[in-house]
């Protein structure tokens, strides 16, 4: 009994040449955008303030003067996209299970998420303000109405999309809904769940630095910051801040990846 | 699971395991997919169904089954303790070959010990022993197909549904997956009904051949194939064979 051995398909680890195939042609492309920061900084002249010199924008970030409070602001935004995203995913998820127990609520609420998303959030940041205050609340609101609607969407999706012969296999053991829930439907959704967290992770740093925007009472974040420095006239600290809030972004983008391809990789590619 | 009428309404002989008699089946939206349908499935046989794409040999099984409702006739089984094998093995992608063999026991609240080592035996029994720990993409067609096997064995059924098991299968795996079938077949003494488009398959896997008509599908010819069980594996090329295999065809061709 030798069937063909089986082949265990591993992700490519690109090493050497390739390496460099993959990498090279961005990091070149970072190095003529700094050549060009600096050859516009000189024809800007007088004013040059417009845009400083990146060796003078980075320089910032550990100038002791302002240095700490960029670091520190930065840490109040991860807490409020942090927090913002959980909330987020907890919602989401129960929002999109509760749609997938029947057409109906599925037909009542799936609107209401989509409303959501369509919210111009700056319309009704004043009601977020009046209901919930100035403080680290309404800035986690923000930041859950920016990020959840793609943990709706991306959850349902995965619950829906489960084999039609999978759901007969187990209505054939007369199988009740929770457990057609947890041990067919969620772990079938779990590689879109995380396709949705890694999107609400990056829309969570956005969020929390709008709700910065708008509330600034207690411990702000980078996002009120940015404002202060952007008052000043203090363009190399508000570029520092800028850079340090999208590596926030793409950090937490590439750990969710991390995380979903540690949770669900054995068996489903993760991208 | 939900059955229809496993009582017995009429006189049955007690080695009859599966019994349908006139049964019809119309989809809501008219299509007439059964029409008439008798059909019988004692202890002990192998009966294999063989008809053009969308005779509705399918249809039959998923009534067998309790997945659909025939709109009239009757239907009754003698057992509760049916295996389904579906056209593709259906494993659940993040359990190993342990823990998806072993599923259909959690699902009917079999306790941990028990059904890990009755998993354990049905997966030496389809000879995956050493691949418990495997993850479904690892495997070849032919092993999931086999996992797909000993996922029912488990149950230890009294009658085997066999929904086109081998027809995404290359023919060398095909032919091997058969014979393995007529071992377990004999050793565990279930009952099968095996849906097929392969007169050959269904020929040297069976104690029985059912053809059926297109739509609507019925029966139109029933053979019993006179060859010892065990088969072995040389009676394909005798004349013999050859020659049910023609008639086999013959009603076959006549049933469009």
């Amino acid at each position: 009994m030798s069937e063909p051995t089986p082949t265990i398909r591993r992700r490519a680890n690109q090493h050497g040449p390739a390496r460099i195939g993959l990498w090279g042609p961005p990091i070149v492309l970072l190095a003529a955008l700094v050549a060009l920061m600096y050859v516009v900084n000189l024809l800007l002249g007088s004013k040059n303030f417009l845009l400083p010199q990146p060796h003078v924008v980075l320089s910032r970030l550990v100038e002791p003067k302002v240095a700490p409070d960029i670091w520190i602001a930065l840490w109040h935004t991860t807490e409020v996209a942090l927090v913002g995203l959980a909330i987020a995913i907890v919602i989401g998820v129960l929002w999109a299970i509760a749609m997938n127990q029947a057409r109906w609520v599925e037909r009542t609420l799936f609107p209401y998420a989509v409303i959501l998303q369509a919210i111009p959030i700056l319309a009704i940041t004043p009601l977020i303000g009046f209901w919930f205050g100035y403080d680290f609340p309404s800035r986690v609101v923000v930041c859950v109405m920016i990020a959840l609607f793609p943990m709706v969407s991306n959850t349902l999706f995965g619950l829906q999309s489960v084999d039609k012969s999978h759901r007969e296999l187990f209505k054939l053991q007369g199988a009740g809904r929770w457990t057609v829930l947890t041990k067919l439907e969620l772990p079938s959704a779990l590689p879109a769940i995380f396709a949705g967290m890694r999107i609400s992770a990056g829309l969570s740093v956005v969020g929390a630095i709008v709700g910065d925007f708008f509330f600034q009472r207690g411990t702000p974040g980078i996002g009120a910051l940015i404002s202060k420095f952007t008052a000043r006239l203090q363009s190399a600290d508000l570029l520092a801040s800028v850079l340090v809030a999208s590596l926030l972004g793409v950090v937490i983008f590439l750990l969710f990846g991390w995380l979903g391809r540690r949770a669900v990789g054995k068996w489903y590619d993760f991208g | 699971m939900t059955l229809t009428s496993t009582e017995p309404t009429t006189a049955r002989p007690a080695s009859q395991l599966l019994d349908f008699s006139d049964v019809a089946m119309t989809f809501p939206n008219g299509t007439v997919a059964l029409h008439g349908v008798d059909l019988t499935v004692d202890r002990g046989e192998f009966v294999s169904v063989v008809g053009p794409s969308g005779c509705g040999k399918s249809t039959l099984l998923r009534i067998a089954s309790g997945l659909e409702e025939a709109t009239s006739g009757r239907m009754s089984l003698a057992t509760n303790r049916i295996g389904y094998v579906f056209q593709d093995a259906t494993l659940l992608p993040w359990r190993s070959v342990q823990k998806n063999v072993e599923l259909l026991a959690e699902l009917n609240g079999v306790d941990k010990s028990d059904r890990s080592l009755k998993a354990r035996e049905a997966i030496e029994l389809v000879g995956l022993g050493g691949f418990e720990k495997s993850l479904p993409r690892q495997l070849s067609g032919g092993m999931r197909m086999r996992t797909s096997l000993a996922r029912s064995l488990v149950l230890d059924p009294e009658l085997f549904l066999f929904d086109e098991p081998f027809g995404a299968l290359d023919e060398i795996t095909r032919e091997r997956l058969g014979d393995e079938l007529i071992r377990l077949f004999t050793e565990k003494q279930f009952a099968g009904l095996f849906i097929t488009h392969s007169v050959s398959e269904a020929v040297y896997l069976s104690t029985k051949v059912v053809v059926m008509s297109g739509r609507p599908g019925t029966v139109v010819g029933t053979f019993e194939v006179p060859f010892d069980m065990p088969r072995d594996p040389d009676v394909r090329f005798t004349p013999e064979f050859a020659e049910l295999v023609g008639e086999v065809s013959h009603a076959l061709r006549g049933a469009h």
